[in-house]
């Protein structure tokens, strides 16, 4: 049901435009002030500000939307797995998610053939903060992807859902990083370990510096099937 | 070896907290039938539906689809089922084709096949030529209920649940629906709830009255009619006093009773006489009607009760049997208004 409603376009438009914009801002603010931070890396450094709106956009219809509908009984009634209900929405989600990042990187090219002097100097496109970059929005979209159908699942309502993943991102993404401030000041050690783990500004700093940690993988995948896996059973409850 | 019914049903309960939505539901349905469900609404049709088809579970109970019992392996009785549900739910952005196609891949209908299978489907429901490519958005109530069973009956299923498949037609599209339900009888066994009685007295071979989660009645239309408004029944028209019309029943041996009398125009009554005994004939009321003076008889009918004079009888019998019980456990006050 993705790919043949428009609001998924919409949202894809939305965020291309969004992204484009603020790709812009990044390399003017370059231009105008110096600075030792790549275009790319501060652009992926602003990656909570779409993931706010287009993760509820691509996902806040996926079951809610099929409950109020009454197809989700009809999907019910096929011998298709509640497990594979729920696996085929978050895929569905996630790839269109993943494939939305992945247009953004035309945002470089375009500007590499506009501007061959930027390019040779090789600020445009680093290919090693590029990938670092790319698979940390890869590993936190399983997470943010799962909140969102998570959030769906438990609704009947498309904007109780969106509004229930908007806030769950929020306090995941800010949250986390708010704690860490809090956490400055304790002194328990293994409380700042723990709060550490949940810093996704302090993940995305180290997989664009090309440093590929197993802790936040682990973080991501875990919460997110276990966030997948309750779906599947609140799916089961409320049918 | 002997076919197992298409479907068993054996003490079925479900419970949303305090309130039982069917209780100790039992009933059989063997294959080839068209069964008609018939309930006022909440009587608990779609819940019972609901369990067969495997979205629901009962609280307590047994129900088998082609010999398999629906708790434990609902995924084999999903392949056995083709559901449509109450209000035909259906992707409004979809093509019909393109609807059917995806369908036909989640009933597991093998990719050589899908054509074929989908095909077939609209062949059927007449949806081929017309509403092939058309977004299922922009069809008439008529199509959508088409597009719906031809949604359930894809995968070659065993049996067809239909939750009110008329509801919402007019006369030509009920007309047409029936005729659908008549080219799958004796191919599949098909279960329906519909609200609209004639509708379920000519497709259905067999009707189930169920009533506030309860069977209240279940056979042929001919043997609710036994039970439930036994006797012979004729539609008398006659000019002049009423009144006189059991005396004069009485006074030729017959033994009747008029069950329902109306005042039409000009002084003329219609009214309804119920005779005891299946001897006697239109003639002999005739007889007895012509022969007494103050009144005379200007036409004469056998009238057969309806579907839905079995219905409000078969539920009103249930309604006060429940109101019959509910004083032994009420308080005091409250069983004395009931009387």
């Amino acid at each position: 049901m993705l790919l043949i409603n428009p609001s998924t376009y919409i949202a894809g438009v939305l965020f291309l435009c969004l992204m484009g914009f603020i790709y812009w801002a990044i390399l003017r603010s370059s231009v105008n002030a110096a600075t030792d931070v790549l275009p790319i890396v501060q652009f992926f450094q602003v990656f909570w500000i779409p993931v706010f709106f287009v993760v509820p956009l691509l996902t806040m219809r996926s079951i809610a939307g099929e409950r109020s509908n009454g197809t989700l009984d009809t999907l019910m009634t096929t011998p298709a797995s509640r497990v594979a209900v729920i696996l085929s929405k978050f895929s569905g989600a996630y790839l269109f998610y993943i494939l939305l990042w992945a247009l953004t990187l035309g945002f470089p090219i375009i500007t590499q053939k506009l501007h061959p002097n930027a390019a040779e100097a090789g600020a445009l496109l680093d290919t090693a903060s590029i990938t670092g970059s790319f698979i940390f929005l890869a590993v936190s979209g399983v997470l943010f992807i799962s909140i969102g159908i998570m959030a769906s699942s438990v609704t009947r309502s498309q904007l109780v859902a969106g509004m229930l993943s908007f806030t769950t991102l929020f306090v995941v993404v800010v949250g986390g990083q708010q704690l860490g401030n809090l956490a400055e000041s304790w002194q328990a050690e293994w409380l700042n370990a723990i709060v550490n783990y949940l810093q996704i500004f302090e993940h995305l700093d180290d997989f664009s510096r090309g440093i590929i940690d197993t802790r936040p993988f682990f973080y991501y995948t875990s919460t997110g099937l276990l966030l997948l896996g309750l779906s599947t059973l609140v799916i089961e409850a409320k049918a | 070896m002997e076919k197992p019914p298409s479907i068993r049903v054996q003490n079925l309960t479900r419970q949303f907290g305090q309130i039982y939505a069917i209780q100790k539901v039992t009933f059989t349905v063997n294959p080839g039938e068209v069964v008609g469900f018939l309930g006022p609404n909440g009587a608990g049709k779609s819940t019972t539906m609901r369990i067969l088809s495997g979205i629901m579970s009962a609280t307590s109970g047994s129900a088998w689809v082609g010999g398999v019992c629906v708790a434990q392996n609902p995924h084999e009785v999903k392949r056995k089922i083709g559901y449509m549900p109450e209000n035909n739910p259906l992707p409004d952005d979809m093509r019909v084709v393109e609807y059917l196609r995806f369908r036909a891949r989640l009933k597991e209908v093998p990719s050589r096949k899908l054509r074929e299978t989908v095909e077939e489907a609209m062949q059927i429901c007449d949806l081929a030529r017309t509403a092939r490519r058309k977004i299922i958005g922009t069809l008439s109530k008529g199509f959508r209920q088409r597009v719906g069973i031809a949604d359930a009956l894809l995968g070659n299923p065993e049996v067809i649940i239909m939750d009110e498949p008329t509801i919402g037609l007019d006369p030509h599209q009920i007309q047409g629906i029936r005729k659908l339900i008549d080219n799958l009888r004796g191919k599949l066994t098909v279960v329906l709830s519909s609200h609209i009685l004639p509708e379920i007295e000519r497709s259905c071979d067999r009707v189930i009255i169920i009533n506030r989660g309860r069977i209240v009645a279940a056979g042929t239309s001919s043997e609710l009619r036994e039970e439930f408004l036994p006797g012979n029944r004729f539609t008398a028209e006659l000019e002049g006093s009423p009144d006189l019309v059991p005396l004069a029943l009485k006074d030729s041996g017959i033994d009747g009773a008029v069950v329902e009398s109306n005042e039409l125009n000009g002084g003329r009554h219609r009214m309804v006489i119920r005779l005891q005994s299946d001897a006697v004939k239109g003639a002999d009321l005739i007889r007895a009607l012509g022969k007494r003076e103050g009144f005379l008889l200007m036409s004469l009918a056998s009238s057969e009760p309806t579907l839905e004079e079995i219905f409000l009888a078969a539920t009103k019998r249930s309604w006060e049997e429940t109101i019959d019980k509910k004083p032994a456990d009420a308080s005091e006050p409250k069983a004395a208004a009931v009387i």
